[in-house]
Order: C-alpha cells, then sequence, then structure tokens
C-alpha cells in the first residue's frame, strides 16, 4: 500500500493524480489551505479509493515555519511516507506581474520559494527513511524564458534547478526526485486561455493525462517527466534556438 | 503565441452529438459547485457532456455553465448501494469504479459518456426499460440550484413538483448540483446473451413479448431497408446479468477505445455503404444462437469509437427518436418503415423496443408506453423532407419525439407529445434557455 501525501490536492491535476492512487488502494494525506475544498477532494477519493484511507491535514505555504512539523505529521498518519507530491501553485497575469511588485514577488513566493520550503520538509522526512519519492510538479515554462509568461517560467525554471540538486543530496540515501513538466493544460487555472502553445493549433491536455504522466513517473522514479511527452521534443527545439534569433520572437 | 486571457465568460464554439455547428456560446465552468456563478443576466443552461444529438444542450448566442469540473463523488453506502455525487460525474465513471465491487447502475442509455445531470435532464432509458424504467425511477434525490440562489432538495416526497419538473427537464428548471442515485447488484462484468433473428414485424412482436417475459433487457436491431409486404429483417437480443464465463475475469476492464480520429468531408453513411453494412450484419447474426459479452459491448458498442460521429462528415447526423403508444404501434411502425423504404435513405442505426407500463418520473419524460424506434441519418437536405413526412405519422399516431435526440420537431408534434407542458412550465428557472426551447416557443 502507497502512503501519499499530497500539496496542492485541490488543483484538477493533483487531484486526478490521487485518484489514481486511491483507486490503487494507496494511504492520502491531502495538505492544503482550504479545508473545505480539500474535503470536497477527500471525499470523491474515499469513494474512489478506500474511505478509511484519505485524510486532511490542513497547512498553509504562507507558515513556513510550521512546515516541518506539518510534514512530520503527514508522515505519522500512515507510519511513514513512500511518496510526497508538491502540486500547488499560481498562474499568474504577466502583465499585472510586470507592473505591480506585490504581484510579481507573490508569483514568486507561490511558485519557486515556497515549493522549496516545503521540499526541503519532506526531504528531510524522506532522508531519515532513506526511502520514497519526492515528485514536483514544474512546467514546460521553466525550459526557457520567453515574453508572455517569463515571471511564472522563472520560478518554474528556479523549481528545476533547485530539483536538480535535490536530486543530488539525495541520492546516497536512495531518494528519488521526479519533476514533472506539464505542457498547458485544460485546468481552472488555465481557463479562458488559448491553446498558448507554439503552434497555434496545439490542444491544451487532459489532465488526467498529466496524472497518469505522474503517477508512472513517480513509479519509475525519473528525473524529468514531461506531460504529455511530446513537450519534450518540443522544448528541446525551443531550448536550441540561438538567443538572437529567440529574442525576435514573440512566443 | 499568448497565452490571452478574455474576459469572462468566454466565447467558445460548442457543438452537440449531431450537430457540428459550431454554435457560439458564453462558457462558465465553474471550479466547485460553490463557485456556480448564476447571477449573469443572460439566459443560461447547464451543460454535461454534450452528447445530446440535437440542441437541447445548446443555448447559442447564450450562457452555457459547464459542469465538466463539478466532477466529485461525494458519498458511497456501500451496503445500500447508494451514491451521491456532483452533477458532472460521467456513467462511465461510475460504471468503471463500482462494478469491481459489484455494483451497476439499474438504467444506462446507450452511451455511457454522459453525465449524470444529462442523464436525469433528458430522463433517459435502456434496454431494461419494461423491467426498470428510468434512469429518474433511481434518482432518490437532487439539489437543484436556481438563479434567484436558492438551493432545494428535491426528491419525490420533497418540492416533489420540481422534482418531476427537473427529471426530463433538458436543464430548464435550474442547475443541479448533487444527485443520490440508487445502485444494483450484479454478480460480475458479464451478460449473458440471446439473439434471435427475425423475419417480419409479427414475428418481432411475438419474440420480444416473449423475451420481455424471460430477460432483463431486450432490444432489436432492424434492417430499415429490408421489408414491405409485412417482412422486416432484424435481430432481437436478450441479455441478463450472469456469473462470469468459467476461466475469465469476474470484472473485465473497459476495452481501450480507438478514436475516428478525423470529420471526413461527406458522410460515409450513404445508401450503398448502408446496404452493405446492413447485409453483412444480419447474414454474421446466426439464427439463434446464446453467448457471454462483457457489459461494456453489449450496452455500449458505439462508445468503443470515440466521435463515431464523425463518420456522418461535416454536416453531422440527424436522429428520429419517437415513441408510438401500443395500440396505434404497429400500424405506425409500418407506415415510417414504408416512407424510409420510399425515401431510399437508410438508417445506419434502427433500434426498436417496447417500453414497459411503469409511469415515468417526469413531467417532461420521452419514455411511455408503446413502441420506441431510433433512426440515424446523415445531415443531408433530402432527409428533411422524410422527416416531415415522418411527423405527419406521428401526429396522425399520437407520437412523441425524444428532445435528447431532436433537432428540428416543429413546436406542434412537440407539444402534443408532452401534454404536462404547461405544468412543467409552471417550475421553470425564468433565467434559464436553451435553442430547443425558443425552437420550440416554450420561452417563459
Amino acid at each position: 500500500m502507497l502512503r501519499i501525501a499530497i500539496y496542492g490536492a485541490t488543483s484538477r491535476i493533483a487531484h486526478e493524480a490521487a485518484r489514481i492512487w486511491a483507486a490503487q488502494g494507496a494511504a492520502i494525506v491531502l495538505m492544503g489551505r482550504d479545508v473545505q475544498r480539500l474535503e470536497e477532494v477527500a471525499r470523491d477519493l474515499r469513494v474512489t479509493g478506500a474511505p478509511e484511507r484519505v485524510r486532511v491535514q490542513p497547512w498553509d505555504i504562507d507558515h513556513p515555519l510550521s512546515a516541518r512539523t506539518a510534514v512530520d505529521e503527514a508522515a505519522a498518519a500512515w507510519g511513514g511516507l513512500d511518496v510526497a507530491l508538491i502540486a500547488h501553485g499560481w498562474l499568474p497575469d504577466q502583465a499585472r506581474a510586470q507592473d505591480e511588485p506585490q504581484a510579481l514577488i507573490r508569483a514568486i513566493e507561490v511558485n519557486a520559494t515556497s515549493v522549496a520550503v516545503l521540499a526541503e520538509a519532506f526531504a528531510g522526512v524522506l532522508q531519515r527513511q532513506r526511502q520514497g519519492t519526492l515528485a514536483v510538479i514544474g512546467s514546460v515554462a521553466g525550459d526557457r524564458g520567453r515574453q508572455s509568461n517569463y515571471i511564472y517560467g522563472a520560478a518554474k525554471g528556479f523549481v528545476e534547478r533547485y530539483c536538480q540538486g535535490l536530486r543530488n543530496r539525495l541520492h546516497p540515501a536512495g531518494v528519488r526526485v521526479v519533476l514533472i513538466k506539464p505542457g498547458p493544460t485544460d485546468t481552472p487555472m488555465t481557463r479562458g486561455m488559448s491553446g498558448g502553445a507554439p503552434a497555434a493549433n496545439l490542444k491544451l491536455a487532459d489532465p488526467a493525462d498529466v496524472a497518469s504522466a505522474i503517477v508512472r513517473g513517480v513509479a519509475a522514479g525519473r528525473p524529468v517527466v514531461y506531460a504529455p511527452a511530446k513537450w519534450r521534443l518540443i522544448m528541446t527545439v525551443i531550448k536550441a534556438i540561438p538567443e538572437r534569433v529567440f529574442v525576435r520572437l514573440k512566443l | 503565441m499568448s497565452a490571452a486571457r478574455s474576459p469572462s465568460p468566454p466565447q467558445r464554439m460548442v457543438r452537440s452529438w449531431g450537430l457540428p455547428g459550431p454554435f457560439e456560446h458564453h462558457v462558465i465552468e465553474p471550479g466547485r459547485v460553490g463557485d456556480a456563478p448564476l447571477s449573469t443576466q443572460d439566459s443560461w443552461l447547464p451543460h454535461g457532456n454534450g452528447r445530446s444529438y440535437g440542441d437541447v444542450c445548446l443555448n447559442t448566442g447564450h450562457t452555457l455553465v459547464h459542469t465538466r469540473w463539478l466532477d466529485r463523488y461525494v458519498s458511497f453506502d456501500a451496503q445500500q448501494g447508494v451514491l451521491e455525487c456532483e452533477p458532472g460525474v460521467t456513467l462511465a465513471r461510475i460504471v468503471g469504479d463500482m462494478l469491481p465491487r459489484g455494483w451497476f447502475l439499474p438504467v444506462v442509455p446507450g452511451t455511457r459518456f454522459v453525465t449524470v445531470g444529462g442523464a436525469i435532464a433528458n430522463d433517459v432509458h435502456g434496454k431494461n426499460h419494461h423491467s426498470a424504467g428510468t434512469f429518474g425511477h433511481h434518482v432518490q434525490a437532487l439539489w437543484l440550484r436556481r438563479s434567484d440562489g436558492r438551493e432545494l432538495e428535491c426528491s419525490p416526497q420533497l418540492n416533489a413538483d420540481l422534482f418531476a419538473a427537473t427529471v426530463g427537464g433538458m436543464g430548464l428548471t435550474g442547475l443541479i448540483t448533487r444527485a443520490r442515485l440508487a445502485l444494483r447488484r450484479v454478480p460480475s462484468g458479464w451478460m449473458r446473451v440471446h439473439s434471435r433473428r427475425f423475419r417480419s414485424l409479427d414475428e418481432f412482436f411475438h419474440l420480444n413479448h416473449e423475451a420481455e417475459s424471460r430477460h432483463e433487457y431486450t432490444v432489436s436491431w432492424i434492417d430499415c431497408l429490408s421489408g414491405g409486404q409485412g417482412r422486416l429483417r432484424g435481430v432481437l437480443l436478450a441479455g441478463d446479468h450472469a456469473d462470469a464465463p468459467a476461466g475469465q475475469a469476474q470484472f473485465p476492464q473497459a476495452p481501450g477505445a480507438r478514436s475516428f480520429p478525423l470529420t471526413p468531408p461527406v458522410s460515409l453513411i450513404n445508401p450503398l455503404s448502408l446496404r452493405a453494412f446492413n447485409a453483412a450484419y444480419f447474414h454474421r447474426a446466426a439464427e439463434s444462437s446464446t453467448f457471454d459479452q462483457p457489459v461494456w459491448p453489449y450496452f455500449w458498442p458505439l462508445d468503443a469509437l470515440h466521435h463515431w460521429n464523425r463518420i456522418y462528415g461535416r454536416r453531422g447526423l440527424l436522429q428520429y427518436q419517437f415513441v408510438v403508444p401500443q395500440q396505434a404501434g404497429r400500424q405506425a411502425i409500418e407506415e415510417v418503415l414504408a416512407l424510409i423504404r420510399a425515401s431510399g435513405m437508410g438508417s445506419f442505426l434502427a433500434v426498436l423496443k417496447t417500453f414497459g407500463d411503469r409511469p415515468s418520473p417526469g413531467m417532461m419524460s420521452f419514455a411511455r408506453p408503446g413502441l420506441t424506434l431510433a433512426l440515424d441519418f446523415p445531415n443531408v437536405p433530402r432527409v428533411h423532407g422524410l422527416f416531415e413526412r415522418l411527423d405527419e405519422v406521428m401526429l396522425r399516431h399520437g407520437g412523441a419525439i425524444y428532445p435528447a435526440k431532436d433537432a428540428r420537431c416543429p413546436a406542434a408534434l412537440f407539444a402534443q407529445g408532452y401534454p404536462r407542458l404547461a405544468e412543467f412550465l409552471h417550475q421553470r428557472d425564468p433565467a434559464c434557455g436553451s435553442t430547443m426551447a425558443r425552437r420550440m416557443g416554450i420561452e417563459c
């Protein structure tokens, strides 16, 4: 029985991943700020999976000093932790983040800083256990800064670099760090947006497909998972464009 | 490339199962039941999976409240088999999750890719109507949010009028935010199926009557190009839930589905392809045979091919499904089949079934005692003339049209089929509207 803790389970992608894990019989702790919303997710998982294997544990990323305590509690719920998934995020309005320092600061706080704080707390637990997998949801946006979303992209880029280092640190302990990079996905977060893709007719991904990729990637312990897989090729091309050419593009 | 955010609610092109449109709508997609913003000034309509054939699920030029994120389970009583869930949960998901635990839905329509909300709004029926009634018969309660902000629990015992208006109410009474469904026990994911060929309408009635007394599920597929002088070629399939055959998994999984990848410019269904298909299909069926089949192909053969509606080409398809009362049934069916033969346009899918006597729970429910036939045609100009002639048969024989399938039925024929229309309109939410409601002249 897999023991899983998820922060940000109210996000559609994380909820779908939780459904897959619940159906597989996992025991799950849902961590987050909004207890009411978490309970809605929990109720769904208690039907999909076993009712006694779903718990809600409130914790807010805006209380970083209590991260370790919260994570220790989550790990204790099922006598240990096999998978920790950090799934929260916020897609800021790029124009607003450019103009308003508070919006920019918040975007980095939510998408970068708080991810690292929480990851450090999970890393401590997993390292002591000498087993387990930490999974973090990044984004293809972190692969290259581009004019339409670089503040979000930069934060996700931070996450990639951070995960690299953490992966290196945790390797001797047998703990794996999996970074999931979804392409633009069809969720309430991207509501109202077009595909936002290099090719205008590329559709938004189905969150259930991204969730499958997460579950598979976690099981395999792969360092980086692009979801859907085609984004690996797309971003390889994007990353290969020389800077003097890229600066002229309006991607 | 830019991630352009449009002012809410965003415009989106929407289609229905049979009508490719595309039709412009403002689409609101609440992430949670609590967020469902119904204070819009515009006429709005709840929308599920869009598997209705015509315009009952559309509100062209106005607002749709899409329930796709309202897809959470709320609770499941594993002793009683009672499931509470949000309206966007699909029947596919319920069957997928519950079948391995030995539970099934008491009534399922011809596709499992409909939402609970949609199943209630159309009060869908299945192959077991004669034994189990409609979907609405197994809805113990529903919670309805109205545009005045009230949320009302409705059941046959509480707010009973609103319940009866909402079941089969085409979304026009408000947004269902939760439903409580009774499931039923099944011994496995397998069906024991008996198939019998018949060659005449007489033979159909005889076999059908016998089958209904012995089997839970019955349906017939007919070749509507055959016939004349009382001849009618068809296959009757009777089925029951059964134990898994020896050596088979008790609960087989849903098969991975293929998708029809593109929309051909013209319909692939034409008189030539149809004759060939019918000949092959009906000759393949043995005179009489008994076999085991998983629930997936038994109930939902077409679901194996996602987007099969694309086979009909860019104009899409029109379905004509009607019910005629028992007495008129035989005569009406003969006239309908004669008109179809005369038109030279065959129906790829012609499904014939008798409904049982159980009164339907909704004021606007389609299912009622009698004979029902469902016909698919490519949406080409010639078909409209045929449909008008079929309407005339319906008017004479007291027939009713199924809103879930309809895209062009005249208001007079619609009204004839729904004597409780005025009663229904009293329960309507004044802010709710749909393309079909406007077409039928039943806007408040």
